[in-house]
Protein backbone atom coordinates (compact mmCIF):
# COMPACT_ATOMS: atom_id res chain seq x y z
CA UNK A 1 0.00 0.00 0.00
CA UNK A 2 3.42 2.02 -0.10
CA UNK A 3 2.17 2.37 -3.72
CA UNK A 4 -0.95 4.97 -2.68
CA UNK A 5 1.57 7.41 -0.55
CA UNK A 6 4.25 7.88 -3.22
CA UNK A 7 1.61 7.89 -5.57
CA UNK A 8 -0.11 11.24 -3.98
CA UNK A 9 3.41 12.41 -3.57
CA UNK A 10 4.66 11.93 -7.01
CA UNK A 11 1.40 13.54 -8.98
CA UNK A 12 1.81 16.73 -6.17
CA UNK A 13 5.19 17.20 -7.66
CA UNK A 14 4.72 16.42 -11.29
CA UNK A 15 1.74 19.67 -11.34
CA UNK A 16 3.74 21.62 -9.23
CA UNK A 17 6.88 21.53 -10.90
CA UNK A 18 4.55 21.62 -14.31
CA UNK A 19 6.98 18.03 -15.68
CA UNK A 20 7.22 19.60 -19.53
CA UNK A 21 6.75 16.10 -20.56
CA UNK A 22 3.47 15.54 -18.23
CA UNK A 23 2.05 18.63 -19.98
CA UNK A 24 2.76 17.55 -23.10
CA UNK A 25 0.82 13.99 -22.54
CA UNK A 26 -2.06 16.09 -20.80
CA UNK A 27 -2.28 18.19 -23.89
CA UNK A 28 -2.56 15.40 -26.36
CA UNK A 29 -4.65 13.62 -24.09
CA UNK A 30 -7.09 16.36 -24.12
CA UNK A 31 -6.65 17.42 -28.08
CA UNK A 32 -7.49 14.02 -28.93
CA UNK A 33 -10.65 13.45 -26.72
CA UNK A 34 -12.18 16.85 -26.98
CA UNK A 35 -11.66 16.70 -31.04
CA UNK A 36 -13.38 13.20 -31.01
CA UNK A 37 -16.34 14.36 -28.66
CA UNK A 38 -16.74 17.33 -30.54
CA UNK A 39 -17.09 15.17 -33.77
CA UNK A 40 -19.10 12.74 -32.05
CA UNK A 41 -21.43 15.60 -31.28
CA UNK A 42 -21.69 16.69 -35.04
CA UNK A 43 -22.62 13.35 -36.22
CA UNK A 44 -24.22 11.75 -32.91
CA UNK A 45 -26.92 14.79 -32.14
CA UNK A 46 -28.00 15.14 -35.69
CA UNK A 47 -28.42 11.27 -35.25
CA UNK A 48 -30.10 10.79 -32.56
CA UNK A 49 -32.97 13.61 -32.56
CA UNK A 50 -33.53 12.36 -36.04
CA UNK A 51 -34.34 8.61 -34.17
CA UNK A 52 -36.54 10.73 -31.88
CA UNK A 53 -38.53 12.35 -33.75
CA UNK A 54 -38.86 10.15 -37.06
CA UNK A 55 -40.98 6.88 -37.27
CA UNK A 56 -39.91 4.22 -40.24
CA UNK A 57 -39.95 0.37 -40.17
CA UNK A 58 -36.69 -1.25 -38.22
CA UNK A 59 -36.50 2.05 -36.36
CA UNK A 60 -36.77 -0.44 -33.06
CA UNK A 61 -33.91 -2.94 -34.54
CA UNK A 62 -31.68 0.13 -35.11
CA UNK A 63 -32.07 1.74 -31.61
CA UNK A 64 -31.33 -1.45 -30.24
CA UNK A 65 -28.31 -1.52 -32.29
CA UNK A 66 -27.13 1.39 -31.63
CA UNK A 67 -27.52 1.28 -27.52
CA UNK A 68 -25.46 -2.08 -28.39
CA UNK A 69 -22.80 -0.10 -30.22
CA UNK A 70 -22.15 1.64 -26.73
CA UNK A 71 -20.08 -1.08 -25.43
CA UNK A 72 -18.16 -1.42 -28.37
CA UNK A 73 -14.76 -2.39 -26.93
CA UNK A 74 -12.07 -0.19 -27.59
CA UNK A 75 -9.26 -2.69 -28.42
CA UNK A 76 -12.26 -3.78 -31.73
CA UNK A 77 -12.11 -0.14 -32.46
CA UNK A 78 -8.47 -0.02 -32.54
CA UNK A 79 -7.63 -3.00 -34.78
CA UNK A 80 -10.65 -2.35 -36.88
CA UNK A 81 -8.87 1.30 -37.84
CA UNK A 82 -5.26 0.16 -38.00
CA UNK A 83 -5.96 -2.44 -40.14
CA UNK A 84 -7.60 0.37 -42.35
CA UNK A 85 -4.79 3.15 -41.93
CA UNK A 86 -1.94 0.74 -42.12
CA UNK A 87 0.08 0.98 -45.01
CA UNK A 88 -1.29 -2.66 -46.11
CA UNK A 89 -4.80 -1.42 -45.65
CA UNK A 90 -7.23 0.25 -47.84
CA UNK A 91 -6.60 3.94 -46.02
CA UNK A 92 -2.70 2.99 -45.95
CA UNK A 93 -1.84 6.09 -48.15
CA UNK A 94 -3.15 8.73 -45.77
CA UNK A 95 0.07 7.95 -44.04
CA UNK A 96 -2.55 8.53 -40.75
CA UNK A 97 -1.32 5.36 -38.79
CA UNK A 98 0.44 6.42 -35.51
CA UNK A 99 -0.72 10.26 -35.71
CA UNK A 100 -3.09 11.66 -33.04
CA UNK A 101 -5.20 12.36 -36.46
CA UNK A 102 -5.63 8.56 -36.24
CA UNK A 103 -6.81 8.54 -32.38
CA UNK A 104 -9.00 11.18 -33.26
CA UNK A 105 -10.61 9.02 -36.02
CA UNK A 106 -10.82 5.82 -33.66
CA UNK A 107 -12.18 7.31 -30.68
CA UNK A 108 -15.17 9.16 -32.57
CA UNK A 109 -15.69 5.86 -33.61
CA UNK A 110 -15.96 5.02 -29.83
CA UNK A 111 -18.12 7.78 -28.56
CA UNK A 112 -20.54 8.66 -31.66
CA UNK A 113 -23.10 5.37 -30.67
CA UNK A 114 -22.72 6.93 -27.89
CA UNK A 115 -23.75 10.63 -27.74
CA UNK A 116 -26.17 9.31 -30.63
CA UNK A 117 -27.77 6.74 -28.38
CA UNK A 118 -28.01 8.95 -25.08
CA UNK A 119 -29.18 12.13 -26.95
CA UNK A 120 -31.57 9.80 -29.14
CA UNK A 121 -33.15 8.65 -25.69
CA UNK A 122 -33.02 12.57 -24.25
CA UNK A 123 -34.59 13.88 -27.18
CA UNK A 124 -37.25 11.43 -27.80
CA UNK A 125 -38.67 12.58 -23.71
CA UNK A 126 -38.47 16.12 -24.75
CA UNK A 127 -40.42 15.33 -28.28
CA UNK A 128 -43.13 14.36 -26.60
CA UNK A 129 -43.47 17.45 -24.35
CA UNK A 130 -43.11 18.97 -27.84
CA UNK A 131 -45.02 17.24 -30.40
CA UNK A 132 -48.00 18.68 -30.66
CA UNK A 133 -46.00 21.97 -30.76
CA UNK A 134 -44.28 21.37 -33.46
CA UNK A 135 -47.56 20.23 -35.16
CA UNK A 136 -49.64 23.07 -34.89
CA UNK A 137 -46.66 25.63 -35.33
CA UNK A 138 -46.30 23.15 -38.99
CA UNK A 139 -42.73 22.66 -38.39
CA UNK A 140 -40.56 20.49 -40.96
CA UNK A 141 -38.73 17.37 -39.38
CA UNK A 142 -35.12 19.59 -39.68
CA UNK A 143 -36.65 22.20 -37.83
CA UNK A 144 -38.22 20.34 -35.32
CA UNK A 145 -34.74 18.56 -34.90
CA UNK A 146 -32.65 21.84 -34.17
CA UNK A 147 -35.47 23.03 -31.83
CA UNK A 148 -35.17 19.99 -29.76
CA UNK A 149 -30.86 19.89 -29.85
CA UNK A 150 -31.19 23.37 -28.67
CA UNK A 151 -33.92 23.32 -26.31
CA UNK A 152 -32.33 19.99 -24.99
CA UNK A 153 -28.35 21.54 -24.70
CA UNK A 154 -27.77 21.63 -21.00
CA UNK A 155 -28.95 17.44 -21.12
CA UNK A 156 -26.84 17.02 -23.91
CA UNK A 157 -23.76 18.87 -22.35
CA UNK A 158 -23.70 15.73 -20.25
CA UNK A 159 -24.13 13.06 -22.83
CA UNK A 160 -21.42 15.12 -24.57
CA UNK A 161 -19.47 14.69 -21.12
CA UNK A 162 -20.06 11.30 -20.88
CA UNK A 163 -18.50 10.47 -24.25
CA UNK A 164 -15.68 12.56 -23.22
CA UNK A 165 -15.56 10.40 -19.82
CA UNK A 166 -15.25 7.21 -22.20
CA UNK A 167 -12.83 8.94 -24.61
CA UNK A 168 -10.10 10.31 -22.30
CA UNK A 169 -10.42 6.89 -20.13
CA UNK A 170 -9.89 4.59 -23.00
CA UNK A 171 -6.39 3.27 -23.79
CA UNK A 172 -6.98 0.05 -25.99
CA UNK A 173 -7.91 1.81 -28.92
CA UNK A 174 -5.39 4.54 -28.86
CA UNK A 175 -2.68 2.61 -27.76
CA UNK A 176 -2.65 0.16 -31.36
CA UNK A 177 -3.47 3.24 -33.66
CA UNK A 178 -1.00 5.88 -32.02
CA UNK A 179 1.85 3.51 -30.78
CA UNK A 180 2.37 5.13 -27.93
CA UNK A 181 5.21 7.47 -29.23
CA UNK A 182 6.83 8.97 -27.18
CA UNK A 183 6.69 12.78 -27.96
CA UNK A 184 4.30 11.77 -30.70
CA UNK A 185 1.23 9.99 -30.20
CA UNK A 186 1.80 9.38 -26.26
CA UNK A 187 -1.02 10.42 -23.98
CA UNK A 188 -2.03 9.75 -20.59
CA UNK A 189 -3.59 6.26 -20.52
CA UNK A 190 -1.01 4.76 -22.74
CA UNK A 191 1.64 6.57 -20.40
CA UNK A 192 0.20 4.96 -17.36
CA UNK A 193 -0.22 1.49 -19.02
CA UNK A 194 3.87 2.24 -20.10
CA UNK A 195 4.78 2.60 -16.47
CA UNK A 196 2.44 -0.30 -15.18
CA UNK A 197 4.26 -2.77 -17.58
CA UNK A 198 7.70 -0.68 -16.24
CA UNK A 199 6.58 -2.29 -12.59
CA UNK A 200 6.80 1.62 -11.53
CA UNK A 201 3.21 1.17 -10.08
CA UNK A 202 3.90 4.84 -8.11
CA UNK A 203 4.30 6.65 -11.14
CA UNK A 204 1.65 4.86 -12.90
CA UNK A 205 -0.86 5.85 -10.34
CA UNK A 206 0.03 9.48 -10.00
CA UNK A 207 -0.60 9.95 -13.58
CA UNK A 208 -4.12 8.26 -13.06
CA UNK A 209 -4.25 10.74 -10.28
CA UNK A 210 -3.25 13.63 -12.32
CA UNK A 211 -5.80 12.07 -14.79
CA UNK A 212 -8.81 12.09 -12.51
CA UNK A 213 -7.85 15.54 -11.43
CA UNK A 214 -8.37 17.15 -15.03
CA UNK A 215 -11.38 15.20 -16.12
CA UNK A 216 -12.73 16.42 -12.54
CA UNK A 217 -11.32 20.08 -13.75
CA UNK A 218 -13.21 19.90 -16.90
CA UNK A 219 -16.91 18.54 -15.59
CA UNK A 220 -16.28 21.68 -13.21
CA UNK A 221 -16.07 23.91 -15.77
CA UNK A 222 -18.75 22.76 -18.11
CA UNK A 223 -21.34 22.74 -14.70
CA UNK A 224 -19.72 26.27 -14.62
CA UNK A 225 -20.78 27.09 -18.05
CA UNK A 226 -23.95 25.53 -18.00
CA UNK A 227 -25.17 27.00 -15.01
CA UNK A 228 -24.42 30.89 -15.43
CA UNK A 229 -25.80 29.97 -19.03
CA UNK A 230 -29.26 28.80 -17.41
CA UNK A 231 -29.13 31.94 -14.88
CA UNK A 232 -29.09 33.89 -17.92
CA UNK A 233 -31.54 32.26 -19.88
CA UNK A 234 -34.31 32.52 -16.72
CA UNK A 235 -33.06 36.11 -15.72
CA UNK B 1 -24.74 32.22 -30.91
CA UNK B 2 -21.25 33.04 -30.49
CA UNK B 3 -20.46 28.91 -30.10
CA UNK B 4 -21.06 28.76 -33.83
CA UNK B 5 -18.42 31.53 -34.47
CA UNK B 6 -15.97 29.71 -31.86
CA UNK B 7 -16.52 26.28 -33.42
CA UNK B 8 -14.35 26.19 -36.05
CA UNK B 9 -11.55 28.00 -34.39
CA UNK B 10 -11.76 25.50 -31.26
CA UNK B 11 -11.27 22.70 -34.04
CA UNK B 12 -8.90 24.52 -36.39
CA UNK B 13 -6.56 24.46 -32.98
CA UNK B 14 -7.04 20.88 -31.87
CA UNK B 15 -6.85 19.28 -35.24
CA UNK B 16 -3.80 20.92 -36.65
CA UNK B 17 -0.65 19.03 -35.85
CA UNK B 18 2.37 20.32 -35.82
CA UNK B 19 4.19 20.72 -38.66
CA UNK B 20 7.11 18.66 -38.85
CA UNK B 21 9.42 19.88 -41.36
CA UNK B 22 12.02 17.40 -39.53
CA UNK B 23 12.36 14.13 -41.15
CA UNK B 24 11.62 10.97 -39.16
CA UNK B 25 11.21 7.30 -39.18
CA UNK B 26 9.46 4.48 -37.14
CA UNK B 27 11.21 1.96 -35.70
CA UNK B 28 9.04 -1.13 -34.22
CA UNK B 29 10.54 -2.50 -31.33
CA UNK B 30 10.80 -4.95 -28.82
CA UNK B 31 9.67 -3.74 -25.71
CA UNK B 32 12.91 -4.46 -23.54
CA UNK B 33 15.04 -1.97 -25.53
CA UNK B 34 12.03 0.48 -24.93
CA UNK B 35 11.29 -0.11 -21.12
CA UNK B 36 14.90 -0.25 -20.29
CA UNK B 37 14.76 2.84 -21.20
CA UNK B 38 18.17 2.20 -23.64
CA UNK B 39 16.22 4.08 -26.76
CA UNK B 40 15.94 7.61 -23.97
CA UNK B 41 19.81 6.78 -23.94
CA UNK B 42 20.55 6.48 -27.79
CA UNK B 43 17.83 8.24 -29.54
CA UNK B 44 19.15 11.84 -28.57
CA UNK B 45 22.79 11.06 -29.85
CA UNK B 46 21.69 10.13 -32.66
CA UNK B 47 18.70 12.94 -33.63
CA UNK B 48 21.11 15.19 -32.63
CA UNK B 49 23.85 13.92 -35.02
CA UNK B 50 21.78 12.75 -37.67
CA UNK B 51 18.73 15.32 -37.31
CA UNK B 52 16.31 12.49 -38.01
CA UNK B 53 13.71 12.41 -35.62
CA UNK B 54 13.20 8.39 -34.09
CA UNK B 55 9.55 6.98 -33.60
CA UNK B 56 9.75 3.69 -31.21
CA UNK B 57 6.90 1.56 -31.57
CA UNK B 58 7.23 -1.02 -28.79
CA UNK B 59 5.26 -3.74 -28.55
CA UNK B 60 6.27 -7.64 -28.51
CA UNK B 61 8.88 -8.71 -31.19
CA UNK B 62 5.81 -11.20 -33.14
CA UNK B 63 3.79 -8.05 -33.46
CA UNK B 64 6.43 -5.90 -34.24
CA UNK B 65 7.44 -8.27 -36.86
CA UNK B 66 3.71 -8.06 -38.55
CA UNK B 67 3.45 -4.40 -38.63
CA UNK B 68 6.80 -4.17 -40.07
CA UNK B 69 5.34 -6.78 -43.15
CA UNK B 70 2.59 -4.03 -43.13
CA UNK B 71 4.99 -1.77 -43.94
CA UNK B 72 3.51 0.42 -40.60
CA UNK B 73 7.60 1.24 -39.76
CA UNK B 74 10.98 1.65 -41.29
CA UNK B 75 13.50 -0.12 -39.23
CA UNK B 76 12.83 -3.32 -37.30
CA UNK B 77 14.78 -4.07 -33.61
CA UNK B 78 13.85 -7.56 -32.58
CA UNK B 79 15.19 -10.51 -30.46
CA UNK B 80 14.16 -13.63 -32.95
CA UNK B 81 16.40 -14.54 -34.89
CA UNK B 82 14.90 -17.54 -37.13
CA UNK B 83 11.82 -15.01 -37.19
CA UNK B 84 13.96 -12.34 -38.50
CA UNK B 85 16.05 -14.68 -40.88
CA UNK B 86 12.06 -15.41 -41.96
CA UNK B 87 11.01 -11.94 -42.38
CA UNK B 88 14.06 -11.28 -44.68
CA UNK B 89 13.93 -14.52 -46.95
CA UNK B 90 9.90 -13.45 -47.52
CA UNK B 91 11.84 -10.11 -49.11
CA UNK B 92 9.69 -7.99 -46.37
CA UNK B 93 13.42 -6.30 -45.05
CA UNK B 94 17.09 -5.52 -46.69
CA UNK B 95 19.43 -8.39 -45.08
CA UNK B 96 19.42 -8.36 -41.24
CA UNK B 97 22.77 -7.49 -39.01
CA UNK B 98 23.46 -8.86 -35.28
CA UNK B 99 23.14 -5.54 -33.22
CA UNK B 100 23.66 -6.51 -29.67
CA UNK B 101 22.98 -9.19 -26.95
CA UNK B 102 22.22 -9.87 -23.54
CA UNK B 103 20.53 -13.11 -21.63
CA UNK B 104 17.25 -14.51 -20.23
CA UNK B 105 16.86 -15.01 -16.72
CA UNK B 106 14.64 -16.98 -14.42
CA UNK B 107 13.19 -14.36 -11.69
CA UNK B 108 11.13 -15.93 -8.62
CA UNK B 109 10.19 -15.72 -5.68
CA UNK B 110 12.75 -15.44 -2.67
CA UNK B 111 11.90 -18.56 -1.22
CA UNK B 112 12.43 -21.04 -4.89
CA UNK B 113 9.44 -23.58 -4.44
CA UNK B 114 10.70 -25.65 -7.49
CA UNK B 115 14.56 -25.35 -6.02
CA UNK B 116 16.25 -24.00 -9.08
CA UNK B 117 18.49 -21.43 -7.40
CA UNK B 118 21.95 -22.93 -7.78
CA UNK B 119 21.49 -25.24 -10.94
CA UNK B 120 23.65 -24.81 -13.83
CA UNK B 121 21.53 -26.42 -16.53
CA UNK B 122 18.03 -24.67 -17.74
CA UNK B 123 16.68 -27.94 -18.89
CA UNK B 124 17.23 -29.46 -15.11
CA UNK B 125 15.44 -26.54 -13.83
CA UNK B 126 12.27 -26.18 -16.04
CA UNK B 127 11.66 -30.11 -15.28
CA UNK B 128 12.16 -29.31 -11.35
CA UNK B 129 9.61 -26.56 -11.78
CA UNK B 130 7.09 -28.20 -14.12
CA UNK B 131 8.16 -31.43 -11.13
CA UNK B 132 7.50 -29.38 -8.12
CA UNK B 133 4.18 -27.75 -9.25
CA UNK B 134 4.97 -24.38 -8.49
CA UNK B 135 3.66 -21.62 -10.78
CA UNK B 136 5.34 -20.72 -13.41
CA UNK B 137 3.99 -17.72 -15.73
CA UNK B 138 4.41 -17.37 -19.67
CA UNK B 139 4.07 -14.39 -21.92
CA UNK B 140 2.12 -16.57 -23.95
CA UNK B 141 1.94 -13.59 -27.01
CA UNK B 142 4.28 -14.71 -29.50
CA UNK B 143 6.91 -12.48 -28.30
CA UNK B 144 10.73 -13.21 -29.08
CA UNK B 145 10.46 -13.87 -25.16
CA UNK B 146 7.87 -16.11 -25.34
CA UNK B 147 9.31 -18.11 -28.43
CA UNK B 148 12.72 -18.74 -26.50
CA UNK B 149 10.74 -20.21 -23.32
CA UNK B 150 8.74 -22.21 -26.13
CA UNK B 151 11.79 -23.67 -27.07
CA UNK B 152 13.35 -24.19 -24.23
CA UNK B 153 10.60 -26.11 -23.01
CA UNK B 154 11.08 -28.21 -25.66
CA UNK B 155 14.75 -28.48 -25.62
CA UNK B 156 13.69 -30.52 -21.94
CA UNK B 157 11.55 -32.87 -23.63
CA UNK B 158 8.56 -30.98 -22.08
CA UNK B 159 4.96 -29.83 -22.63
CA UNK B 160 3.73 -27.10 -20.74
CA UNK B 161 0.85 -26.33 -22.81
CA UNK B 162 -0.93 -29.37 -21.54
CA UNK B 163 -0.96 -28.35 -18.34
CA UNK B 164 -1.82 -24.47 -19.50
CA UNK B 165 -4.15 -22.49 -16.47
CA UNK B 166 -3.15 -25.13 -13.66
CA UNK B 167 0.71 -24.24 -12.92
CA UNK B 168 1.29 -23.33 -16.16
CA UNK B 169 0.14 -19.92 -16.68
CA UNK B 170 -0.12 -18.08 -20.07
CA UNK B 171 -0.70 -14.36 -19.68
CA UNK B 172 -0.57 -13.38 -22.90
CA UNK B 173 0.43 -9.89 -22.71
CA UNK B 174 3.71 -7.80 -22.45
CA UNK B 175 7.31 -8.33 -20.25
CA UNK B 176 6.05 -5.72 -17.62
CA UNK B 177 2.29 -7.27 -17.27
CA UNK B 178 3.44 -10.61 -17.00
CA UNK B 179 6.52 -9.46 -14.66
CA UNK B 180 3.54 -8.13 -12.50
CA UNK B 181 1.36 -10.84 -12.93
CA UNK B 182 3.79 -13.57 -11.86
CA UNK B 183 5.08 -11.24 -8.78
CA UNK B 184 1.00 -11.36 -8.07
CA UNK B 185 0.97 -15.04 -7.47
CA UNK B 186 4.75 -16.24 -6.71
CA UNK B 187 5.26 -17.68 -10.23
CA UNK B 188 8.48 -18.19 -11.70
CA UNK B 189 8.85 -16.06 -14.84
CA UNK B 190 11.46 -15.68 -17.60
CA UNK B 191 12.88 -12.41 -18.94
CA UNK B 192 15.54 -10.99 -20.14
CA UNK B 193 17.88 -9.48 -17.95
CA UNK B 194 17.18 -5.63 -18.82
CA UNK B 195 13.74 -5.87 -18.31
CA UNK B 196 14.18 -7.27 -15.08
CA UNK B 197 17.25 -5.08 -14.07
CA UNK B 198 15.39 -1.59 -14.83
CA UNK B 199 11.60 -3.42 -13.56
CA UNK B 200 10.33 -0.81 -10.45
CA UNK B 201 8.27 -3.42 -8.96
CA UNK B 202 10.39 -6.30 -7.97
CA UNK B 203 9.01 -7.44 -4.32
CA UNK B 204 10.61 -10.37 -3.63
CA UNK B 205 11.48 -11.62 -6.29
CA UNK B 206 15.04 -12.58 -7.13
CA UNK B 207 17.25 -13.59 -10.18
CA UNK B 208 16.97 -17.26 -9.27
CA UNK B 209 18.31 -18.96 -12.31
CA UNK B 210 21.09 -17.95 -15.17
CA UNK B 211 24.42 -18.19 -16.70
CA UNK B 212 23.24 -21.34 -19.22
CA UNK B 213 24.78 -20.73 -22.15
CA UNK B 214 21.54 -21.50 -24.07
CA UNK B 215 19.82 -18.38 -22.50
CA UNK B 216 21.66 -16.21 -24.77
CA UNK B 217 19.28 -13.58 -26.46
CA UNK B 218 20.49 -12.16 -29.69
CA UNK B 219 18.87 -8.43 -30.92
CA UNK B 220 18.86 -7.84 -34.42
CA UNK B 221 18.48 -4.66 -36.79
CA UNK B 222 17.01 -4.65 -40.06
CA UNK B 223 15.66 -1.88 -42.29
CA UNK B 224 11.91 -2.42 -44.06
CA UNK B 225 12.53 -3.61 -47.98
CA UNK B 226 11.56 -0.74 -50.18
CA UNK B 227 11.00 -3.07 -52.33
CA UNK B 228 7.81 -4.26 -51.03
CA UNK B 229 7.11 -1.34 -48.88
CA UNK B 230 7.49 1.95 -51.14
CA UNK B 231 7.02 4.31 -48.48
CA UNK B 232 10.23 3.39 -46.14
CA UNK B 233 12.32 6.52 -45.74
CA UNK B 234 15.52 4.36 -46.98
CA UNK B 235 17.76 6.78 -46.23
CA UNK B 236 16.77 7.62 -42.86
CA UNK B 237 15.89 4.45 -41.85
CA UNK B 238 19.90 3.17 -43.16
CA UNK B 239 21.13 6.13 -41.60
CA UNK B 240 19.74 4.85 -38.13
CA UNK B 241 20.60 1.28 -38.75
CA UNK B 242 24.56 2.07 -40.00
CA UNK B 243 24.78 4.08 -37.12
CA UNK B 244 23.65 1.89 -34.52
CA UNK B 245 26.01 -0.96 -36.20
CA UNK B 246 28.92 2.11 -36.33
CA UNK B 247 31.82 2.02 -33.76
CA UNK B 248 29.88 5.14 -32.57
CA UNK B 249 26.58 3.53 -32.07
CA UNK B 250 28.53 0.34 -30.52
CA UNK B 251 30.22 1.85 -27.82
CA UNK B 252 26.44 4.15 -27.39
CA UNK B 253 24.96 0.97 -26.45
CA UNK B 254 27.80 -0.72 -24.29
CA UNK B 255 28.17 2.83 -22.51
CA UNK B 256 24.21 2.29 -21.13
CA UNK B 257 23.67 1.57 -17.57
CA UNK B 258 21.15 0.88 -15.10
CA UNK B 259 21.63 0.52 -11.30
CA UNK B 260 25.31 0.50 -12.28
CA UNK B 261 24.87 -2.85 -14.86
CA UNK B 262 25.65 -2.91 -18.41
CA UNK B 263 22.20 -4.22 -20.05
CA UNK B 264 23.19 -4.67 -23.68
CA UNK B 265 26.56 -5.71 -25.19
CA UNK B 266 27.10 -4.75 -28.58
CA UNK B 267 28.33 -7.27 -31.01
CA UNK B 268 27.58 -6.10 -34.51
CA UNK B 269 30.54 -7.43 -36.89
CA UNK B 270 32.95 -5.40 -38.00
Amino acid sequence: MQEFESAFGLAFDLILRGDRDLLEIVWLSLRVSISAVLLACLIGLPLGAYLAIARFRGRGTVIVALNALMGLPPVVVGLIVYLHLSRAGPLGFLGLLYTPTAMIIAQTILITPIVAALSRQVLEDLNTEYAEQFRSFALSRAQAMQVLIWDGRYSLLTVALAGFGRAVAEVGAVMIVGGNIDHLTRVMTTAIALETSRGELALALALGLVLMVIALAINAAVQGVRLSAERKAYA
Amino acid sequence: MVLKQLTPLIFGALLASAASAQSSIIVQSTTSTANSGLYDHLLPIFEKKAGIAVNVVAVGTGQAIKNAANCDGDVLLVHAKAAEEAFVAEGYGLPRSDLMYNDFVIVGPADDPGGIRGLRDIGTALTQIAESGALFASRGDDSGTHKKERQLWEMAGLNPSADSGTWYRETGSGMGATLNTGIGMAAYVMTDRATWLSFGNKADFEILFDGDPALFNQYGIIVVNPAHCANVALDEAKAFADWLLSKDGQSAIGEFERAGEQLFFPNAAE
